[in-house]
């Protein structure tokens, strides 16, 4: 990223923020001047809705400051009241850190972002020719599929390619209770993980991986989700795992101070909302049409101006 | 001389034979049982809370007081601040760029202007300055921190050796062993989410060599000195500030460069911590797995390093020669000044002097993606034999053998080894870490750890040594060696594990090719010190005997060069040790995993007693080798650290 939010504003978004502050008048009156300080982590999908949050306020005349924060590390920040405000908490992943969060009485869940998460199973479109039963999870119990998956060191058994063991995800259980001949590998961060399915597409090699959305990824390779059997809650209470994974909301997060200190931002960021379409739609034109990712902002920003506006009623 | 006999080699071989065997009999004595273990981590964490209720109120002050010249130096070089409705911008890109060629020429002649004006111009050219300038930023507060903390703790080391032995030396130790990644919760709690804390957490990494830099330095210095310090009737402190530190300056200089290196081996961690900058930039890059953007901005941070390096050596030189300061100083600092606030106004009106242009930048764009790509689709077939056989043939036997070893029986082991080549002291270390990893629950991943660690020291040891003898031969090839050593050591590790994980899949042959491509560099750097000091009488002696080049090597060179090389190989355990939590980024089942995962669950007490493991590990380790190389090597003298 050109990192032009650390760039000094021109002296034309002086005076457009001036112009702001001036008309968002009864808004400053009774929120406080001190920057709203907005988490940044490291995917793309959270940069655009944290910039475009960040932006929004921005233009109503607030100050904001971005910090750039691990997404699991964040939440000591958000306790303490040094960070204000995360705009993705994925309920798919990070659901445990952000109950106890919650739990503390530190920090406010703020909603659903209208963004829902999935992760499963995925494999590119190209593997239908070694296993044309794809996508329904039964073509994996077949012994040409498996070995079309396995490699030198899981043979006879197929490998599949898991999320960090931080994620959770219950694979090794899934792969027992379905009667999978596959062995769950972890990658240590989600950077390792798309670097093998990178490396494999290039090769059109074999590979089957947890992959996830809203991400860049399901954008830039063509490839489908395994269909398990639907997820059902008693599929997970009772430790059955026989099951594909939930899917869910990804919400927004604040430090419960901002109800407080910033009222009118704290309505405005509860009103966030931007679907998951939206979303990977702007974040294909960040990462694959190479868009930089504040101009791609801005240019949201301008097209839905009474959108989020009205955030802010 | 001991008390005891040390016993034979032979011995030693068959209790252990013994022990492993005797210990495999029994169920206990094989896998720890669970009953036993104790609940440190947890105990940890609690103690934990409570010293953050009572403590928080003075960290958050000590935060307060740092975050204020932080925001000012940021403001300077970065972000510019707004006053009121005015706002000014930062220093002019220009501006900076001619203070530091300036500076550079001034010290170091055309060449040290060269290597600044280039070094800036690929800053600019690359789009990496304002990053850049806010991770400057952050070392020019890390680094004066570092140097206050660390002259301190040296100059009380030196001064009460007791303190020193008991206190100062084995908390060193640790800071320089235990990863960063295992304090940043602490220290986020502590201090506050942002870039104070990460600058905590790069000063506890960066202050140990500083510290023992000092101590070193002062102990060194002769007698006289002092004496002449006495004699024109100082007192203490006079005697110290006025006339001991200035006579151990230039060691000090030398010890100001490894802190300023180390600070910028932090910049990616921080980065995770609010810090911002180019580790920022490395890390989103790389998600995005861009390798030409990653390795642009990992290698802005070489160039930072390189700059940062080369205007030190030069002032440590020049110091350590004792020529005056060159005239015309205050001239000089003038003319930066003035340049500096031109630049810097007249950027108000020229948006060109505020922000270099967009339309100059370049980018090495896809170049870099298209080359793994290639070497990726045509040579993966010959890249997964090698892998697999790797495998199968050299890491699962180490694996199985290290993971299925009996603990009663390693513990047996490592506590004869100690014994043997160190006394009881070192047999009484080996217990206390071998206890504290098993009670601690952490067993099987130390074994983990200490496998990977092994292959990766094994392979960089045998691709290192005749890297640096090859560099000593051919000065063309070893200058160029030094300047791929020092590139190795500065560019993080990160940019380089993701084409490693593509051309070599998740896994521990990945892990294994990071920690090398890492801890091979004290290896090839000692290696090529000591033959080229081999001195010249004994190569004459041997030419004179009619040794032919084989024999030379075997039986003149290598027995001088072998302390050196010794010390490179302990240098390369530890360093490959220190890498084991970067290779958890890969997905390892080890210490650094362990530490990976209290980090991302903000476990204070988890992190910490994984990370005290590794470090404990990393200590013993020392140890052993160092009193195992003194033995081998019995009439050398001991060389420094």
């Amino acid at each position: 990223m050109k990192n032009t939010l650390l760039r000094p504003p021109m002296l034309s978004t002086v005076r457009a923020s001036l112009l702001a502050a001036a008309l968002a008048g009864p808004a400053l009156a009774q929120d406080s001047g001190d920057p709203i300080k907005m988490i940044l982590n490291d995917w793309t999908g959270q940069l655009i809705s944290a910039q475009i949050m960040g932006e929004a306020l921005k233009r109503e005349g607030f100050s904001v400051e971005y910090v750039q924060a691990d997404a699991m590390a964040e939440f000591v920040g958000l306790k303490s009241g040094d960070l204000h405000v995360a705009m993705e908490i994925w309920s798919t992943t990070q659901k445990d850190l952000f109950d106890e969060a919650v739990a503390s009485g530190q920090v406010e869940n703020m909603g659903e972002s209208g963004m829902q998460a999935r992760e499963e199973w995925w494999y590119p479109l190209y593997m239908k020719e070694a296993c044309p039963g794809l996508p329904d999870w039964t073509a994996l119990l077949e012994p040409a599929c498996v070995e079309a998956f396995s490699t030198p060191e899981t043979a006879p058994k197929g490998r599949y390619l898991g999320a960090p063991v931080t994620w959770g995800g219950f694979d090794e259980e899934r792969v027992e209770a379905l009667g999978l001949d596959f062995e769950v590998i972890h990658a240590g961060t989600d950077a390792a993980l798309f670097a093998e399915l990178e490396s494999a597409w290039q090769r059109k090699a074999p590979i089957i991986l947890w992959v996830y959305s809203p991400h860049w990824v399901p954008a830039v390779y063509q490839g489908e989700y395994i269909e398990f059997p639907p997820f059902t809650e008693d599929c997970y209470t009772e430790e059955r795992y026989d099951c594909g994974k939930p899917q869910g909301p990804i919400w927004k997060a604040a430090w419960q101070g901002v109800a407080g200190k910033w009222p009118t931002a704290h309505k405005a960021i509860g009103n966030f909302s931007l679907s998951s379409e939206e979303s990977n739609a702007l974040i294909q034109r960040v990462d694959v049409d190479k868009q930089p990712l504040d101009a791609v902002v801005a240019d949201w920003l301008d097209q839905n101006e009474s959108r989020w506006k009205a955030w802010f009623q | 001389m001991s008390w005891y006999r040390r016993p034979a080699p032979w011995i030693f071989l068959a209790a252990a034979v013994a022990a492993l065997l005797i210990a495999g009999q029994f169920g206990w004595a094989t896998r720890f049982p669970k009953a036993w273990e104790w609940p440190v981590a947890r105990t940890i964490t609690r103690a934990s809370e409570v010293v953050v209720l009572h403590l928080s109120g003075m960290t958050r002050l000590i935060a307060a007081v740092i975050d204020w010249p932080m925001q000012q130096v940021v403001a300077l070089l970065a972000q510019g601040r707004a006053f009121g409705l005015a706002m000014m911008p930062p220093l002019s890109w220009a501006g900076i760029a001619f203070a530091l060629t300036a500076v550079g020429w001034r010290t170091g002649g055309l060449g040290l202007a060269l290597l600044q004006a280039a070094g800036c111009a690929y800053l600019l050219l690359f789009g990496q300055w304002t990053s850049a300038m806010l991770t400057l930023a952050s070392v020019l507060i890390a680094v004066p921190f570092a140097l206050v903390t660390g002259i301190t703790l040296g100059i009380l080391a030196w001064r009460m050796p007791r303190f020193d032995r008991w206190l100062v030396t084995p908390v060193l130790d640790l800071m320089q062993t235990v990863p960063a990644f295992a304090y940043l919760v602490p220290t986020l709690v502590l201090f506050g989410f942002g870039p104070v804390a990460a600058l905590i957490a790069t000063v506890i990494f960066a202050l140990p060599p500083m510290a023992r830099v000092t101590a070193l330095a002062l102990s060194r210095l002769p007698e006289s000195t002092t004496d002449l310090a006495v004699m024109m009737g100082c007192t203490r402190a006079q005697a110290l500030f006025r006339v001991l530190l200035p006579a151990a300056m230039p060691m000090l200089l030398v010890g100001l460069n490894q802190t300023v290196m180390m600070v910028l081996n932090m910049v990616i961690i921080a980065s995770m911590i609010g810090a911002g900058g180019l580790g920022f930039d490395v890390l989103l890059a790389l998600r995005q797995l861009n390798i030409g953007r990653g390795m642009e901005a990992g290698a802005a941070i070489v160039v930072l390093a390189i700059m940062l390096d080369r205007q030190c050596r030069t002032l440590a030189a020049s110091w350590s020669r004792g020529e005056p300061a060159p005239g015309g100083r205050a001239r000089l600092a003038g003319l930066i000044l003035v340049v500096l606030a031109v630049t810097t106004l007249a950027g108000l009106w020229l948006p060109a002097l505020r922000q270099f242009p967009a339309g100059l930048q370049i980018s090495t764009g896809s170049v870099f993606d298209a080359l793994v790509g290639w070497i990726n689709v045509n040579f993966f077939d010959m890249i997964e034999g090698f892998r697999v056989f790797l495998l199968l043939n050299l890491m699962n036997p180490i694996r199985i053998a290290l993971t299925g070893a009996p603990w009663a029986g390693v513990v047996a082991l490592v506590a004869l080894a100690g014994w043997m080549l160190g006394g009881w002291r070192l047999m009484l270390l080996g217990l206390i870490v071998c206890l504290f990893c098993l009670v601690t629950g952490l067993w099987d991943e130390t074994m983990m750890t200490i496998y990977l660690c092994l292959t990766a020291a094994i392979f960089a040891t045998v691709i290192g040594i005749p890297l640096g003898i090859a560099g000593s031969k051919w000065p063309r090839f070893g200058r160029g060696l030094s300047l791929w050593v020092e590139l190795m050591q500065t560019m993080p590790s990160f940019v380089y594990l993701i084409p490693v994980v593509m051309l070599f899949r998740v896994g521990d042959v990945s892990a294994m090719i990071a920690i090398v491509a890492f801890a091979i560099t004290p290896v090839i750097r000692y290696t090529m010190a000591a033959f080229s000091e081999v001195p010249v009488a004994l190569t004459e002696a041997g030419t004179a005997i009619g040794c032919n080049r084989r024999q030379m090597l075997r039986f003149v060179e290598l027995p001088s060069a072998l302390p050196a090389i010794l010390l490179g190989i302990n240098q390369c355990l530890l360093f490959s040790l220190a890498m084991v939590v970067i290779t958890a980024l890969v997905g390892t089942r080890d210490l650094g995993q362990q530490v990976y995962i209290a980090l991302t669950r903000a476990d204070v007490g988890r992190g910490l007693v994984a990370g005290l493991c590794l470090g404990l590990v990393g200590i013993l380790v020392d140890r052993l080798f160092r009193a195992a190389a003194a033995r081998i090597t019995p009439k050398q003298p001991e060389s420094g650290h």
